[in-house]
């Protein structure tokens, strides 16, 4: 499978990563992790009988926030969850990673699967919860073959299974891989697809804490969210949220790609200016100046450059300069970069990927994508741009899930902030920039 | 209750509405295309965005629960650009092509985009266009007009039990289709064709045979299965073209069947008589009313007057109206003959006279069972609402056990069966009355003593006897079985020792209708008087070679018979043995009444003119009573005669399904070792109406009978593929491997005219092999 | 038709582990897993192999209709020996993607969603691997990832595949 692109020296993420700490690439196994310190929040809960609100109320102290796109508070999802309900139940890993610009979740599972599972099982405790699956993007197979086999090490280590380490703890944990849908990151999508079924949103409320897999409640978090758990347990909540700011506790894993000079992912506290980011990414590639950055997965709003350099990048910062951290996929674009001919990639995106169950999203993103193409060809019209703004504001808000609202946001976003760029498209059927992607 | 407030006016609604519950009990109008009340909630067509205060966007009503307090605007600015921008993706890709499309004036997108679509697109984008599918005989296609609301989708998983729509793909390339190569036929499949809110799905049988402003629409109710689904039957220039249903929530709800939906082309069919004929020197020839009737009239007093009443048999189809039936029996009896039946299936007739079998509760109540037993019934093909009320109920906490004979798809969940012989039903039901009285510490009933309970009856009783709300209930099969009365009496008893409720699914439109008319007139029953020929048979709707237990010996009494009155809408076989044929009117034509299976009385009007000559059957009865001078024969409207038919009392008052003294007798203990025959009338082989559907007949349940027979006798029989049997020396059929049948048993349908010349249903049969390469035409 | 004429028993035996994942009453949950493990012994999926599924899992045949058409990774027709899905997507595209994209087209004479006429490689365009920081990436026969895909890798990946 080997090592990243680009190996570079030292600690690969960062010198301040948690999750990612001491990760080379090679030290996958149990063996390695339990030599890290690895599963030692779970036997500290097992053997010192913590009460599961105890967990949880460590969770919230902690901050620590959804990474899987959202942001939601962690340790408030897990209190939903009824624990003494009767019936079955379920935990959830969304390792469905399929926003473009993100692959942190990959990472982490390829090269550290046992803190998931142990982040898994610290939440199957918490909330009572005997069995729980990792639903895994379908285009990474090897990640898939690699966590089948941390999990049976796992089990074989009784950190998975009946009577974990001795308790009276038991969950199960499977893998189920996707076979190419990004909606299946959806949340609901996913449970649908675990189901056996396509990958269709379900409207909410019911949330999947009352009715989730199979009708049961159900949790669900991201594999980097699981990720984070072992080390607050270890450490407290208080020292989580230390890391960052308030309100946005930790650290959060960076998917850094496009201009740069090292894509790849860093591990930093959040909080960490932009700029930092952006040097740990090597700077830009070939010295060329920064244009654009989308800050947190393609589905994000863009920020032109000045306004990413002066921000920092946690959830309350970003959202303040007007898009979002999303998953905390970083894509920095030049100033050799098309933004029409960006968006058009996007769009077309959105366009493949809508599930195509309500109306706004399957009529709109085609439709959004066939004008930004008209547009990028050279055959725009002066009312287009105002037309896409009005397709895309009949899209927003409107739709069953978030996907209509990822094809719309970044509509608007490249409009507003570079509406000359594709002005002159419409105007000159050329494009300004003069060397393309 | 919930307290909430819709366009500024509160009202409480239930715990658990929707904001759309809310807005329906409002009387407030918002637009969908996706919900709709007995599917699942899909929310995904977003028509019905609302305004709800606080949200900070808007939301689907159809989806959205009410919380107290909440304020909802429908017509708010918000509300209405979410609308507005709704109904605009939805005409993007829409063909618009109105004027050729069947749904054009019954179009929900249609009405909607009136409302709430621009004058003109802002779209300029190509449009989509999708191929249609073949969906087999019953259904039209145009899918580009789909608007991917899923309720056809729904509608299958939901409530037909059987998935065969799905949308495949994903995004804009989201289309509806069957699976690859199947057609969409089940019994219920029409009712997508009510549900597809645009012209996507639409009737092939009507296809651009009129418009919906053309048609003038009727009440009326089915002649075909006991439910007594209620009809809405639309009439153009005279014509039945259509059938749709008409929502009645403790009956059909908004469903029919496809026989109910479709078997109306029946009608029109090409072989109605149209004028009386009688036969005289062995040749028919047209005549007037007054000649056929005084012919008819003359030959019958002949007949009584040399050979003596008990000579004259009337024989009539549980499918004709209670005055109809009443006015058949009344005549007889004015003749001085008591022969005079409807049950022309059945054979066994030991059931006390004061048995008037029916439901044994209303078809409402049961979604409250908890515990069912079904003995003897193919119930989707042959109750398919009934089935889907049962089906319903499964999903949620009801146990469904099944003592038949063919282990066929129910498409419901089934929690225990008996797939047995014909001979062994008795022997199954009694080792499960064995169990339930075991389990009761209860005696067992006198003739069931040292019954062992296998392990199936055991499993039953247990479901049985652990529910709080059970019904057995007895199929079609089970009331033509030869033992029919000992199934009765068995299904009794175990219904005391379990407190159950028990009853009968009933087979025709007027199976109950028929007993309240006294068309079950005590004298010679069906069989017998096709058993010991009669010489004079009034024939009332029936077609003795098609809808009798056994049609040969029915063919042979036909013929041999002095004279034979036929009052039909149809020419049938009765040219080669009546003497007299007489045009009656279909249910379309004629008033009348059925009385359901579950007692209640429902009366319709004649809805277009008679067929050119034909005339109400019971006017033409009434002439009959007239011209053979038998008293009481004065009536002036079908009215009057409903009224002396039920003597003015409530049907209700009289349905029976106790026998007095439950005996059970002796409960044969193997069959003889001959082969056996399954013998069920095929769904769309039932009556006169539905046999003469074209459209029914394209579909896989109206195909040509085969004998059907599992992998055992396949290999006694030495048989091997593109095989042929020979039944009893003359039918010849093509054999086929199947399965869900028990042992030592053949399926050959009754009621169909391949299989006419064979014996009785459950009689049994000689097979011999005919070889593929020795084909003979038959 | 029984699932043994269709699938071998060694992909049985497979789908059968996959089925033990989940609860008893939810065997349809192995869809998925079933397909593509049906896809890999026979290169795609034909109706018979997808009807033979829907049986094994007591499925409505068109409910594995609408899996098989809904996941993008499951070919409902036959495609070359070798098929390769190259990410295009933004991030990708960036760092290098188009280029290689228009390299493989280029040296493989087919355009996306094209097979070779020698029925050796398929062509196609690929949404977000997941794989971003390796651009170019793309996936060799569903299940393989070949990262960083420079045109002399792409060289040795197409000589090695042949
Ligand atoms: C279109 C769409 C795609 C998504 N993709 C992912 C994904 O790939 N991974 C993920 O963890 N969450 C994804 N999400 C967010 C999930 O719905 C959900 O919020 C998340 O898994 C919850 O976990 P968290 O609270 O730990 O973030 C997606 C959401 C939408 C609307
Ligand atoms: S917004 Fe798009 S992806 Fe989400 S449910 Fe609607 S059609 Fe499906
Ligand atoms: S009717 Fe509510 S979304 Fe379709």
């Amino acid at each position: 499978m080997g090592l990243p692109v680009a190996p570079f020296a030292g600690d690969m993420y960062g010198p301040d990563a948690v999750i990612m700490k001491g990760i080379t690439g090679a030290n996958w196994r149990l063996q390695d992790y339990l030599s890290r310190g690895g599963y030692s929040a779970l036997k500290k809960i097992l053997s010192e009988k913590i009460p599961p609100e105890q967990v949880v109320a460590e969770l919230k102290k902690s901050a620590l926030r959804g990474r899987g796109g959202a942001g939601f508070p962690t340790g408030l999802k897990w209190s939903f969850m009824p624990r003494q309900y009767p019936g079955a139940k379920y935990l959830v890993c969304n390792s469905d990673e399929g926003e473009p610009g993100t692959f942190k979740d990959r990472d982490i599972m390829r090269y550290n699967p046992h803190i998931l599972i142990e982040g898994m099982a610290i939440g199957a405790y918490a909330m009572g919860i005997p069995v729980g699956y990792n639903y895994i993007h379908g285009e990474i197979w090897d990640v898939f073959e690699r966590m089948e086999e941390a999990l049976a090490e796992a089990r074989a280590a009784s950190f998975i299974g009946k009577k974990i380490l001795g308790s009276e703890f038991n969950f199960e944990l499977h893998n189920h891989h996707g076979w190419g849908a990004y909606i299946c990151g959806e949340e609901t999508a996913l449970l649908e697809s675990l189901e056996g079924k396509k990958g269709q949103p379900r409207f909410k409320p019911p949330f999947p804490a009352s009715f989730g897999l199979y009708g049961k409640p159900t949790t669900i978090n991201n594999t980097e969210t699981f990720a984070a758990v072992p080390w607050i347990i270890n450490n407290g909540g208080d020292a989580f949220l230390a890391l960052g700011k308030p309100n946005n506790g930790g650290t959060k894993i960076f998917s850094v790609s496009g201009d740069v000079a090292r894509p790849g992912n860093y591990e930093v506290k959040l909080g960490t200016p932009f700029a930092k980011l952006l040097e740990m990414a090597g700077g830009m590639r070939d010295g060329k100046k920064l244009k654009a950055v989308i800050p947190g997965g393609s589905s994000m709003p863009v920020l032109p450059a000045d306004i990413m350099m002066a921000t920092d990048m946690d959830y309350d910062s970003i959202a303040k300069a007007g898009s979002m951290l999303g998953s905390g996929a970083v894509i920095v674009m030049d100033e050799t970069r098309c933004m029409v001919k960006s968006l058009l990639r996007l769009s077309y995106f959105y366009y493949e990927e809508s599930c195509g169950q309500c109306t706004p999203c399957r009529e709109g993103t085609g439709w959004l994508y066939r004008m930004v193409d008209r547009i990028e060809h050279g055959k725009g019209k002066p009312e287009d741009l105002d037309l896409l703004n009005s397709v895309a504001d009949n899209i927003q808000g409107r739709t069953i899930c978030a996907l209509g609202d990822a094809a719309a946001m970044p509509v608007r976003a490249f409009i507003k902030h570079y509406r000359d760029e594709f002005q002159h498209h419409i105007d000159h059927k050329q494009c300004v920039v003069p060397t393309y992607i | 209750m919930l307290e909430i407030e819709i366009d500024g006016r509160k009202l409480e609604v239930p715990d658990g509405s929707t904001v759309m519950d809310a807005t329906n009990q409002a009387g407030v109008y918002v637009p969908h295309f996706c919900y709709h009340k007995k599917l699942s909630i899909a929310a995904n067509c977003r028509m019905c965005l609302v305004h709800v205060d606080k949200a900070p966007k808007p939301l689907p009503a159809c989806a959205t629960p009410v919380t107290n307090g909440m304020k909802v605007f429908t017509h708010s600015e918000q509300a209405i650009n979410a609308q507005k921008g709704v109904m605009e993706f939805l005409l993007i890709n829409h063909p618009l092509d109105c004027p050729i499309c069947d749904q054009g004036g019954e179009c929900q997108l249609q009405d909607l985009a009136m409302g709430y679509g621009g004058s003109g697109s802002r779209y300029e984008e190509p449009k989509r266009v999708v191929n249609n599918k073949n969906l087999g005989p019953l259904i039209s296609t145009d899918m580009t007009r789909c608007i991917h609301c899923t309720r056809c989708v729904r509608f299958g998983e939901e409530i037909a039990g059987i998935m065969e729509l799905g949308m495949i793909g994903r995004g804009e390339h989201a289309e509806i289709i069957a699976f690859v190569g199947k057609t969409v036929d089940s019994e219920l499949s029409g009712n997508v064709i009510d549900l597809c809110p645009v012209g996507a799905l639409t009737s092939k049988p009507f296809r651009y045979s009129a418009r919906t402003w053309e048609l003038t629409r009727h009440s009326s109710v089915s002649p075909h299965c006991g439910l007594g689904s209620n009809l809405t039957v639309q009439v153009k220039q005279n014509r039945v073209m259509r059938v749709l249903p008409r929502e009645n929530d403790a009956i059909n709800e908004c469903w029919l069947s496809d026989k109910d939906r479709f078997a109306y082309e029946g009608l029109n069919a090409s072989d109605r008589l149209v004028k009386p004929m009688i036969r005289e020197n062995g040749a028919w020839r047209e005549v007037d009313w007054q000649v056929a009737l005084e012919f008819a009239a003359n030959g019958i007093r002949k007949v009584r007057d040399q050979h003596g009443a008990v000579h004259v048999a009337a024989l009539a189809t549980p499918h004709q109206t209670v005055e109809e039936l009443y006015l058949l029996q009344k005549l007889a009896h004015g003749l001085g003959s008591s022969n005079v039946d409807f049950r022309t299936r059945q054979s066994d007739f030991s059931a006390d006279s004061n048995v008037v079998p029916w439901l044994g509760m209303a078809i409402a109540d049961i979604a409250q069972l908890d515990r069912v037993l079904v003995v003897g019934s193919t119930l989707r093909k042959d109750h398919p609402l009934i089935a889907h009320r049962i089906r319903q109920a499964a999903k949620r906490h009801l146990q469904v056990n099944l003592i038949h004979v063919t282990d066929d798809d129910l498409a419901m969940r089934i929690t225990n069966k008996a797939i047995v012989a014909p001979s062994q039903m008795a022997r199954q039901l009694a080792q499960l009355v064995a169990a339930v009285a075991h389990a009761k510490g209860a005696p067992l009933p006198a003739g069931l003593a040292g019954t062992e309970a296998g392990d199936a009856a055991k499993r039953m009783a247990d479901s049985l006897l652990s529910g709080k709300n059970c019904a057995l209930f007895v199929g079609n099969f089970a009331q033509h079985h030869p033992s029919a009365t000992q199934l009765h009496a068995l299904v009794q008893t175990l219904a005391d020792l379990l407190g159950a409720k028990f009853g009968f699914l009933g087979e025709a439109a007027n199976s109950v209708g028929g007993y309240l008319a006294g068309a079950a007139a005590g004298g010679m029953n069906a069989l017998q008087m096709m058993r010991e020929p009669r010489q004079a048979y009034l024939l009332l709707g029936a077609e003795p070679e098609l809808d009798c237990y056994d049609p040969q010996q029915a063919m042979s009494a036909m013929k041999q018979a002095e004279f034979v009155v036929a009052l039909s809408p149809y020419q049938h076989q009765a040219l080669d043995y009546a003497h007299v044929m007489l045009p009656v009117a279909p249910f379309t034509e004629t008033s009348g009444t059925f009385v359901s299976t579950e007692g209640k009385a429902q009366s319709f009007r004649g809805l277009v003119q008679p067929l050119a000559e034909t005339r109400p059957a019971w006017k033409v009865l009434r002439v009959l009573g007239n011209l053979l001078q038998v008293d009481g024969f004065d009536y002036d409207s079908s009215e009057a005669v409903l009224k002396d038919a039920l003597s003015g009392s409530d049907p209700t008052s009289r349905l029976n399904n106790r026998l007095t003294q439950g005996v059970i007798g002796k409960i044969e203990a193997q069959g003889s070792g001959d082969i056996e025959r399954i013998a069920e009338v095929p769904i769309y082989q039932t009556d006169a109406i539905v046999r003469r559907a074209p459209s029914l007949h394209k579909t896989r349940d109206g195909a040509v009978p085969v004998a059907g027979m599992n992998g055992e006798m396949y290999e006694r029989l030495g048989l091997r593929d593109g095989d042929q049997v020979k039944v009893n020396g003359s039918s010849l059929l093509s054999a086929v491997l199947d399965e869900k049948l028990p042992a030592g048993c053949i399926r050959i349908p009754a009621g169909h005219p391949l299989t006419a010349k064979l014996a009785g249903m459950f009689d049994t049969v000689t097979i011999v092999r005919v070889a593929a390469q020795h084909k003979v035409a038959v | 038709m029984s699932a043994s004429s269709v699938l071998s028993a060694a992909s049985l035996a497979r789908i059968d582990q996959a089925v033990a994942k989940y609860p008893p009453d939810q065997k349809r949950s192995a869809v998925m897993a079933a397909l593509t493990i049906a896809q890999d012994e026979k290169g795609w999926l034909s109706t018979e192999t997808m009807d033979c599924i829907a049986q094994y899992l007591e499925m409505a045949p068109v409910a594995v209709y609408e899996v098989a058409t809904f996941y993008t990774m499951y070919d409902r027709k036959p495609v070359g020996k070798c098929k390769l899905a190259i990410c295009t997507n933004l991030p990708c595209a960036l760092q290098g993607a188009t280029v290689a994209a228009a390299y493989l087209k280029q040296k493989l004479g087919i355009e996306f969603g094209e097979t070779t006429a020698d029925g050796a490689f398929t062509l196609k365009e690929a949404e977000c691997l997941g794989a971003c920081g390796d651009a170019p990436v793309l996936l060799v026969n569903n299940k393989r990832m070949a990262c960083a895909m420079s045109p002399d890798k792409l060289d040795k990946l197409i000589e090695e595949m042949k």
